[in-house]
């Protein structure tokens, strides 16, 4: 059996919750995390209690609970996608440059992003698709991937029309620079920094058959620790 | 000097075409409806809005816009499922846009009320967003020069004011706020309750009453 087998840890690629699941289980106990807009919501949905998170929202709150339902719904306590959430026990608020000096003085453990792709060297694009037409909106985007002390993405590998969206350089304009440290996909966990990209974990396929997707020169965590 | 007025057509009574006026609020938390009603009532127009956002649906700031009367917006997340004036304005070449990342948005707000000429930062370091700017290499990171925006004028909500103009919030409804009422010349703030001077525990005041100087209760 080579390498390559040995990190495949699914004999399928793993779905949205899954992978979910998969992250928030990665998430230190202790740790003061953001969760971007879209499928990082989900990763809130497999914390556990005893794992002791705080979660951050960027229009001013740590200590978010879950979303809010029925009489709990109030126009005064949203998170960043504007959706009402609930205050847990221990929250606290403040104003909006407060919010965004916890995560650009580097007081966040980690934040979870979606991605339109990761360059091998952990380049973020995210916020544009460049598009003439298209209205550019970038929020707390950049903010969050140069402020928090670890940035993972969550995204699929493949684009709609089959390409990767790990690339040797980003072609989409850039969040920041050299900032993503670990990426979650459908088919692996990839960890990337200055030397490159680094294959945690496979999901349905080997080591060989993700190389074949991807257009980087992609390295085993079992062969690297080894 | 703080007064207290009756209506929210005498609070922005004073603002001229061509102001640049800072609005609170981030989405509809926050965001002062009725002041920014009366604003449309008054007939200031060529004005630059600061706001996180650049209107949802058909009330408030997303209206001033749809009306013409915003020349200029200055904000970090304009698009959204529901900004329908500000995408049409934008396409037909009617609105100006500096978008600035929130974090910058929130920090040079924050420096023009501090009396910060200007800041490096990280944020936005080599994206486009950063073109043209001042850079430098400190601590081994690349950082980006960002200036104060200064306004003529802010449009706030609070939860209550006491009688020398004292302010607290209520909830993520706080967002804009504070720095917003200290980078203006002049903050004007609706609040749900005016309570006596020593009504509001001193250790709990956000945003203290020099900075304010309009305060009108709207129900």
């Amino acid at each position: 059996m080579s390498i390559a087998t040995s990190i495949q840890t699914s004999d399928k690629p793993l779905g949205r919750d899954d992978l979910a699941e998969l992250v928030a289980r990665d998430i230190a106990p202790g740790s003061f995390v953001n969760l971007g807009i879209g499928q990082p919501t989900l990763v809130s949905n497999y914390l556990k209690p005893e794992q002791n998170i705080t979660l951050h929202t960027e229009n001013g709150m740590l200590g978010m609970g879950p979303a809010a339902e029925g009489d709990e719904i109030d126009g005064d306590l949203i998170n960043a996608g504007k959706i009402p959430v609930t205050e847990l026990p221990g929250a606290s608020y403040f104003h909006h440059a407060d919010s965004f000096a916890i995560m650009r003085g580097g007081h966040l453990d980690i934040c979870v992003l979606g991605a339109f792709q990761v360059s091998a060297t952990g380049d973020l694009a995210n916020w544009h698709t460049g598009a003439p037409d298209a209205i550019p909106a970038v929020g707390g985007a950049m903010d969050l991937a140069t402020g928090a002390k670890d940035v993972f993405v969550m995204m699929t590998l493949l684009t709609r029309e089959g390409a990767s969206k790990i690339v040797e350089a980003c072609t989409y304009p850039l969040t920041g620079v050299g900032c993503v440290t670990r990426v979650y996909t459908d088919k692996a966990v990839f960890l990337t920094g200055p030397d490159g990209v680094t294959v945690r974990e496979t999901f349905g396929c080997t080591l060989e058959e993700l190389q074949e997707l991807v257009p980087v020169p992609l390295r085993s965590a079992a062969a690297v620790a080894g | 000097m703080l007064t207290f007025v009756d209506s929210v057509n005498e609070a922005v009574s004073g603002i001229k075409d061509g102001s640049t006026v800072m609005i609170g609020g981030f989405g509809n938390a926050g965001q002062p409806f009725e002041l920014i009603d009366a604003l449309m009532d008054c007939g200031a127009k060529d004005l630059t809005v600061v706001n996180n956002n650049a209107g949802q649906g058909d009330q408030g700031l997303a209206l001033l816009i749809k009306e013409g009367r915003v020349k200029k917006m200055i904000c970090s997340f304009p698009r959204q499922s529901d900004s329908w004036h500000f995408d049409a304005k934008y396409h037909a070449g009617e609105i100006e846009l500096e978008l600035v990342p929130q974090g910058n948005l929130a920090e040079r707000i924050r420096a023009a009320g501090a009396g910060i000429g200007g800041f490096f930062t990280p944020t936005g370091y080599g994206t486009m967003l950063a073109e043209g700017k001042e850079t430098r290499i400190i601590n081994g990171r690349g950082q980006v020069f960002e200036t104060p925006i200064h306004a003529d004028v802010a449009l706030i909500k609070a939860l209550k004011a006491d009688g020398v103009g004292n302010l607290v919030y209520r909830k993520t409804a706080r967002n804009f706020g504070p720095i917003m009422a200290a980078a203006a010349k002049h903050t004007v703030v609706q609040v749900s309750e005016i309570v006596p001077t020593g009504g509001l525990d001193p250790e709990n005041i956000v945003t203290p009453g020099i900075y304010v100087n309009s305060i009108v209760k709207v129900a």
